[in-house]
């Protein structure tokens, strides 16, 4: 199977039952994207395909072929956090640590969809132009991520810290 | 999870050549319910026909009517311009399931083929008679806060946990089919069947039988429509009870058509015909919509933890036909 994964070339063989998740972290040794409940309903294995949010717990790796993978070790470079890391750590988006690589994979595919106005379910006005960037919606939008140990507070603030001014 | 060889179509006619290879055979959508289902050992496929290449297009024709492709994706059909404006209860209706992940992932196919999410089905120690037919159904005597309180039977009473069905079964919603046999097509009300003795046969579709797209017919009033879910938590989680609603009054006030359609109570998507015709030619008013929904529910059964859903969805029904009639005032 062949994919581009973080920007690279990748090419492994893999069953056909392997899920996206397993092969990233069993077969390439990207051990940061998490497994939590292993079955869509956490969000701490959240990845993005072509710059899309997914789950890569329920992905079957085979499907996914040739197509353009980013986990969180595709987001800082050599030196650098990604804006949205370091906003993380400023404002405490986490505690254990466990679904912070899905809560920012998330939030990143989550202002692509802002981008491309992309509604949900609080969005009151449909046929807005601009759907504004709030408290309401990006927690709606986030609850596909979920943190036991309750810091979605400081998630939020992270996430509106970096993205939110530039969408307001 | 067992193996499998996995297929990749790359049109409906190459995926019922391969689909009809073996008899164990299932299509692969986005697998948001399927891979699950797998590993849970509930589904057993020997062949995965993947169908996601097959059409990804929403077509919108000159009379406002809609071709949406299977393989479209949850999310893409909810941000269509044309079903945000024209069809805005669809929108909401799928943003209103699952996760946006998941949504990125799941096709509308998919959604419609999805399977039921009662605890019993999943759970291999209890008795169920989809999984295994005739050994009985534990659900009935047990925890069934989820389950149906229409059209159930004494084989099984789980619910159908499709939002955007309910939508679609509001709007007449067609669907395409293609099979070994030829095509044809089914109202999506005919789609889905009520268990009765039989609750492992969940659909009409023939063996192998390709869902290729839904056709939604033009209908000028479904701009003024919404759709409501009631649920244990805010966000990310199934129906408790959800109505699904398009209302046209006349400037005398009087319903001159209405479609209304039920989520979370019974094993298919519920179109509410008996509140439709109820409703129509009547005053739009509070005594209007609470006679239709208690026509709509005159047959509606509790088990012991879903009693509430009866009422639950009546004042649903009522708050959905009040608040687009405010709306239009």
């Amino acid at each position: 199977m062949q994919f581009t994964i973080n920007g690279h070339a990748v090419e492994v063989e893999a069953d056909v039952r392997t899920s996206l998740l397993d092969l990233l972290r069993e077969q390439l040794g990207l051990s940061g994207t998490k497994k939590g409940c292993d079955q869509g309903a956490c969000g701490a294995c959240t990845v993005l395909v072509d710059g899309e949010r997914i789950n890569a717990c329920l992905a079957l790796a085979v499907q996914y072929q040739g197509r353009a993978i980013t986990t969180i070790e595709g987001l800082a470079d050599e030196q650098t956090l990604h804006p949205l890391q370091a906003a993380f750590v400023e404002h405490d988006g986490f505690q254990c640590g466990y679904c912070t690589p899905g809560q920012i994979c998330s939030a990143i595919g989550m202002a692509h969809e802002l981008e491309r106005n992309v509604p949900s379910v609080v969005t009151a006005d449909l046929t807005a132009q601009r759907i504004a960037f709030d408290h309401d919606e990006v927690r709606e939008r986030m609850s596909g991520n979920l943190c036991r140990c309750g810091a979605y507070n400081g998630i939020v603030d992270a996430i509106n810290a970096t993205f939110g001014r530039a969408s307001a | 999870m067992n193996p499998f060889s996995y297929e990749r179509a790359t049109d409906a006619a190459s995926a019922i050549r391969l689909a009809n290879a073996t008899a164990a055979t299932r299509y692969l959508g986005g697998g948001t319910n399927l891979v699950d289902l797998m590993r849970e050992h509930i589904e057993q496929p020997e062949v995965l026909v993947d169908v996601t290449p097959l059409a990804q297009t929403i077509e919108v024709r000159a009379d406002g009517s809609m071709l949406i492709g299977a393989a479209v994706k949850n999310t893409a059909l909810a941000s269509d311009a044309h079903v945000r404006q024209a069809f805005p209860l669809l929108s909401r209706a799928i943003l209103a399931g699952a996760s946006a992940q998941i949504r990125n992932m799941a096709t509308v196919a998919g959604n419609i083929l999805q399977r039921t999410r009662c605890t019993y089905f999943y759970d291999e120690a209890a008795r169920c008679n989809k999984r295994k037919p005739g050994c009985g159904c534990d659900a009935l005597q047990g925890f069934n806060r989820y389950h149906a309180i229409l059209g159930a039977s004494d084989d099984c009473v789980a619910t159908h946990p499709s939002d955007l069905c309910v939508a679609l079964v509001a709007l007449d919603a067609v669907v395409h089919l293609q099979g070994a046999a030829g095509s044809r097509s089914l109202p999506l009300t005919e789609l889905h069947r009520l268990p009765g003795a039989h609750p492992e046969h969940e659909t009409e579709l023939q063996p192998h039988e390709l869902i290729t797209a839904i056709e939604i017919p033009a209908l000028a009033f479904a701009g003024h429509s919404a759709y409501r879910k009631v649920r244990d938590r805010s966000s990310y989680a199934f129906a408790l009870v959800s109505v699904a609603a398009a209302l046209d009054v006349d400037a005398q006030g009087r319903v001159r058509d209405v479609r209304l359609a039920l989520g979370g109570v019974a094993h298919k998507p519920w179109r509410a015909s008996k509140a439709e015709a109820v409703l129509r030619g009547q005053a739009a008013t509070e005594a209007t919509f609470l006679a239709a929904a208690d026509a709509e529910l005159a047959a509606a059964r509790g088990l012991r933890d879903n009693g509430f859903k009866i009422e639950l969805a009546r004042r649903t029904i009522v708050a959905v036909l009040q608040q687009l009639t405010e709306a239009r005032a």
